[in-house]
């Protein structure tokens, strides 16, 4: 199979290593939030676990009492078949308490891609085509800055322009309507534009400068062709892995703005639920994230390799 | 032509201007990093007031006793701002020195010693990289809440993997160097020859990535006291300020600020500094 189609098989090694990863972090995840002192009953139970009965009554009853390794079995095993457990603050099952937020966060993030990606493409590619002109100048000038700002300080800025001084826009964004989703959205883009300009320019820079472009320019094709055709499909395929990260940032691009807007998304339930140390909903959050930041990683690979055939040989 | 007119150019500038040729943006940037780090460092000492002392209305604004006014319990936001940095920057030094010993051991030896130990580290490597770290901070700060310790463990844990593999590279090509055989053939320890012969011909890789390593541990140091995960409320925190006087937007918007614009300042100076470091090092990382 590896000679006839080696995509295919780069893809099902790749995939395979995601689903080893994926135990390795369930283990991780497990064993930090369930194994490390501060007994959950404790948690549960607040000034109530001073009653020696009601506490041994409830370690019982969330499993506490068997070997951690029975516990983790115990907790997979549901977790295979869609039960992400009980809510320790709500009393409820922990799916039904995040349906929405999921949806929240998917709408959150959605936008935001959806302008972040065809921006950054644009203006890196203006900026790598005319190579220290006054767009690359200050592009680079402000992502030296924009880079290293947190998003957090950046919400924060916009919300006292925007929202105290101007009063255009709310404060807080407690659903996905259009006008809440205006700051958040523009928060992670401003966060993230930075990096995948830089990226892009970087590889526009790169292919501009190659013997195949200049070898088609010495051939006469028109400058416009000469982008969309040669230009723009060969500096996609590092993009890809960078989008690619994009995404995996905005998770935690998203925990954070969602707190700041107290927009009600996974991020901010899973900041509460942190704070509350209400365990089950931190694992089930956590293997969400984790399952979804690898799967990216995994399809950005194979996309990668499917894009670029010269990887093929390197990696099959 | 040119070249002949810019060396006579470069040659008639002051000697000290040539060494050093900052840019005005770096140069204002070397100085605001100074001044927010001092005010990091020293300024617990400096402050005008008992950072948790109860001293007025909450949220009043700024008056002549109080510059920058009083925050959501009544407390003065100059005092807090001053008091303020120093566990941040603490807590991130203390964890970018650890993950480059930590992650700085790891890759020396992975690069140079290789046999069975360099695929091992590696893999572990993956396993770590496969983590989104805000994800791991978090589930760490479940598991130990509200803990320094806890967190500079976390965030070494999150650092190290990046400093190893950097370092593996750059010990990699250094030992096939020749003054590395030359020590080896001298019969001198593998230590030895780490310490000795690679650590001081790849500082240069070491100071490039140094720079805006300490920045993303700043950011993560910024947004988990954001989050209300690093340090527990009476303590005076940039971070933790910009979250507990949003209440007060209208009413004293530099409680929120001051905090926030050091911020800024501290990651956007840093950054700048770093990145003039490289240019000059020319290194790319």
């Amino acid at each position: 199979m590896a000679e006839r189609h080696p995509v295919l098989a780069y893809a099902v090694r790749r995939v395979a290593i995601g689903v080893g990863l994926t135990f390795v972090v369930s283990v991780l995840i497990f064993a930090a939030t369930q194994l490390l002192p501060g007994n959950p009953a404790i948690a549960i139970l607040g000034r109530n676990a001073a009653h020696r009965r009601a506490l041994h009554q409830l370690e019982v009853q969330l499993g506490l009492d068997h070997s951690a390794v029975y516990q983790y079995s115990h907790w997979l095993g549901s977790l295979l078949q869609g039960n992400l457990g009980q809510s320790y603050a709500a009393h409820e099952p922990v799916s039904t308490l995040l349906a929405s937020d999921v949806g929240n966060t998917m709408i959150l993030a959605g936008v935001t891609l959806a302008i972040m990606i065809p921006l950054s493409l644009l203006l890196g590619t203006l900026a790598g085509i005319r190579r220290g002109g006054w767009l690359d100048t200050l592009l680079s000038g402000l992502t030296l800055g924009a880079i290293a700002l947190p998003e957090f300080v950046t919400g924060t800025f916009l919300v006292i322009v925007f929202a105290i001084w101007m009063g255009v826009l709310p404060a807080v964004s407690l659903g996905p309507g259009a006008a809440n989703l205006v700051l958040p959205v523009a928060t992670l883009v401003i966060a993230g534009l930075a990096y995948n300009v830089r990226m892009v320019r970087a590889g526009v820079v790169e292919v501009m400068a190659s013997d195949y472009v200049e070898a088609a320019r010495l051939n006469g094709v028109p400058e416009g062709r000469l982008i969309r055709r040669y230009v723009l499909r060969n500096a996609l395929a590092p993009s890809i892995q960078t989008f690619a990260m994009t995404v995996q940032w905005l998770v935690g691009g998203v925990v954070v703005v969602e707190t700041v807007f107290s927009y009600p998304g996974i991020g901010q339930a899973l900041v509460q639920a942190v704070s509350t140390e209400d365990i089950p909903t931190v694992q089930a959050l956590g293997m969400l994230i984790a399952l979804l930041y690898i799967l990216i990683n995994v399809a950005a690979d194979v996309a990668v390799v499917y894009v670029v055939p010269k990887l093929r040989t390197e990696s099959g | 032509m040119t070249t002949l007119v810019l060396r006579e150019a470069r040659a008639t500038l002051p000697a000290r201007r040539r060494r050093t040729g900052l840019t005005v943006s770096e140069w204002v940037a070397t100085s605001l990093l100074c001044l927010v780090l001092g005010i990091a460092v020293f300024g617990p000492w400096l402050s005008p007031e008992n950072p948790d002392a109860l001293v007025g209305v909450p949220y009043s604004g700024p008056s002549r006793t109080h510059l920058l006014g009083l925050d959501e319990l009544g407390r003065d936001v100059l005092s807090r701002v001053m008091a303020g940095g120093r566990a941040v920057v603490l807590l991130a030094s203390v964890a970018t020195c650890a993950a480059y010993i930590v992650g700085g051991v790891a890759g020396l030896v992975s690069g140079y010693v290789r046999s069975w130990i360099d695929p091992v580290i590696m893999r572990v490597i993956d396993v770590v990289l496969a983590f989104p770290p805000i994800l791991f901070l978090l589930v760490v700060a479940t598991g130990a809440p509200h803990s320094q310790m806890g967190l500079a463990v976390a965030l070494t844990i999150v650092q190290a993997p990046g400093v190893a593999r950097i370092l593996r590279t750059a010990t990699l090509e250094a030992s096939t160097r020749g003054y590395v055989e030359a020590a080896a053939a001298r019969g001198e320890s593998p230590w030895y020859i780490l310490l000795r012969e690679i650590v001081p011909n790849i500082r240069g890789v070491i100071v490039a990535d140094a720079g805006p390593r300490f920045t993303v541990s700043i950011l993560a140091v910024a947004a988990l006291n954001f989050l209300g995960l690093g340090q527990r409320p009476p303590a005076a925190n940039w971070a933790l300020m910009i979250n507990e006087n949003q209440g007060g937007l209208t009413a004293n918007p530099w409680a929120v600020l001051a905090p926030a614009i050091m911020i800024a300042v501290l990651t956007i100076s840093l950054n700048v500094v770093a990145d003039g470091v490289n240019r000059r090092r020319d290194v790319a990382v």
